[in-house]
């Protein structure tokens, strides 16, 4: 399966690249400021996470509105992924029922969109780091790992969901009201380490994958820490391992889909 | 003589009501029975290279199924295909075109579908543009054609970027009349290319009379009767009147 894999990839990547190419050139097109929403969107949300958390609640981290951005820009990748995946297989109809494609393809070129735009807000990130005059340590090149952690983790709930997104119609309610709840169990907007009691703290960083790389990205990036480096090798083959798995269902039953769809 | 397509034993089944939803399993107990139809019960025959192959049957005989099959979209649930390593297309209206594109992007995402690399498809580029006739339209996009300039443009795409074994499924007659006659006209030139090999789907046992050199005749999901196109749409007129 893995060599069939590989060279599926292979023969198809040009097509995921220039799919993910135009999808963002047809956004851009449809309005000239649209690109400007992807650094836009997240910072407004950046703006009201950090009224709630500093003049609500009064709680505060170093560098608050980066802390959150990060947060925010690494969720965003996830949940966008992993949400369009549910009805991704239904999205591309007109292609599927005319033509074979590996259906694993899809999410590859779903995660190069969102990865795109993921890269364009982090480039407000660094700017802010600038401005803020984050000490920089050698530890941010940690960040690497750690992005290669998100994108294993996202594409591999992916490729369960798009599975069953196939075959049960309702699937994309419970997978948002399931995603809201791991967003607000993520720390986006707080510390989960410093606000969650002992030891429940180290369980909901540990057992969330999402809590955990977003931690590890501001460890490395504005505090100098070391990341959790068994956590998230742990992670990492669990990522792996779920890929594998969603990856042979959806080779046995990719087929089927468009029998149903 | 070499063979170009083997099908084997093929069956193929659509389950109907395979989809379920949370909400319904929560509300009732009871489990929906599902049914099972069988479109394709045992399919065996062989295409020698080189072959153009017409398909009659009545609606609903599993004739597109059949197609689709052979072109790797439906899997089959028992039997088997083999394509001797040759490339397939499968000739229909619109190899899911993304409608906010361009007609140039969508050609340049129809091709990689169908397996050519960036440097084959922008070698033919202008070729299809030029077939296809669509003039200013070719750079705006999809959204904004006219239902005969999509077809016109579907089939340059499948026309122009040719594999070994090409799928056609009633897409004999799209545009207007002068382009009906090219198309026409590049149609029989693709099809009788001897390396080529030929599937077509019709209902006009006229066009199949002019085009085909043997017929397969399929009835409710079994093959009744392959052979020379003469002899076998003569008994099928006959069947079918």
């Amino acid at each position: 399966m893995i060599r069939r894999a590989i060279s599926d990839v292979r023969r198809y990547w040009g097509y995921a690249v220039y799919s993910a190419k135009s999808d963002l050139k047809s956004e851009v097109a449809n309005s000239h400021l649209n690109w400007l929403w992807w650094i836009l969107d997240p910072l407004l949300f950046m703006l009201v996470y950090s009224f709630i958390s500093i003049i609500v609640f009064g709680k505060s981290e170093q560098y608050f509105p980066i802390f959150v951005f990060i947060g925010l820009n690494s969720w965003n990748m996830f949940e966008k992924t992993v949400k369009g995946s549910v009805k991704l297989v239904s999205a591309n109809r007109s292609i599927v029922s005319k033509v074979y494609l590996p259906k694993f393809i899809l999410i590859i070129s779903k995660m190069m969109v969102n990865g795109f735009k993921m890269l364009v807000a982090f480039s407000l990130v660094v700017i802010m780091m600038i401005m803020y005059r984050v000490p920089i340590t050698i530890k941010i090149l940690y960040v690497i790992p750690v992005f290669m952690i998100l994108l294993l983790v996202s594409f591999a709930f992916s490729t369960i969901l798009l599975h069953f997104g196939v075959f049960v119609e309702d699937l994309a309610n419970v997978v948002t009201v399931l995603l809201k709840l791991v967003f607000y169990l993520s720390g986006i907007f707080y510390n989960i380490v410093k606000r969650v009691p002992a030891p429940y703290n180290n369980y909901l960083l540990k057992m969330n994958p999402m809590a955990l790389i977003m931690n590890d990205l501001r460890n490395t990036m504005l505090y100098g820490a070391d990341p959790h480096f068994k956590a998230l090798a742990l992670w990492a083959v669990l990522g792996i391992i779920i890929s594998l798995v969603g990856m042979k269902i959806i080779y046995k039953y990719e087929n089927s889909y468009v029998k149903v769809i | 003589m070499e063979a170009a397509i083997t099908v084997k034993d093929l069956k193929l089944r659509y389950k109907c009501l395979n989809r379920m939803s949370i909400k319904k399993s929560l509300l009732s107990i009871k489990k929906t029975k599902v049914e099972t139809f069988e479109a394709l019960r045992g399919v065996s025959f062989e295409i020698p290279k080189g072959e153009i192959l017409g398909i009659v049957g009545k609606n609903g005989s599993g004739k597109s199924t059949l197609l689709k099959t052979l072109a790797g979209i439906f899997a089959p649930d028992e039997g088997s295909i083999d394509l001797h390593g040759y490339s397939i297309s499968l000739l229909a209206i619109g190899v899911g075109f993304q409608k906010r594109l361009s007609g140039r992007e969508n050609i340049l995402l129809s091709g990689l579908l169908l397996g050519f690399t960036e440097e084959q498809i922008r070698e033919k580029m202008d070729e299809i543009i030029k077939f296809a006739e669509l003039g200013d339209f070719i750079d705006r996009p999809v959204k904004t054609y006219s239902s005969g300039m999509y077809s016109k443009l579907a089939f340059s795409i499948t026309a122009v970027l040719n594999t070994d074994i090409m799928l056609i499924d009633e897409v004999l007659s799209v545009g207007d009349s002068k382009f009906k006659k090219k198309s026409f006209k590049k149609m029989q030139e693709l099809i009788q290319d001897k390396n080529r090999t030929v599937v077509i789907v019709s209902h006009s046992t006229e066009t199949l009379k002019k085009l085909c050199t043997s017929i397969l005749w399929i009835h409710e999901g079994e093959v009744k009767m392959q052979g020379p196109t003469d002899e076998v749409l003569d008994i099928y007129e006959e069947f079918m009147s």
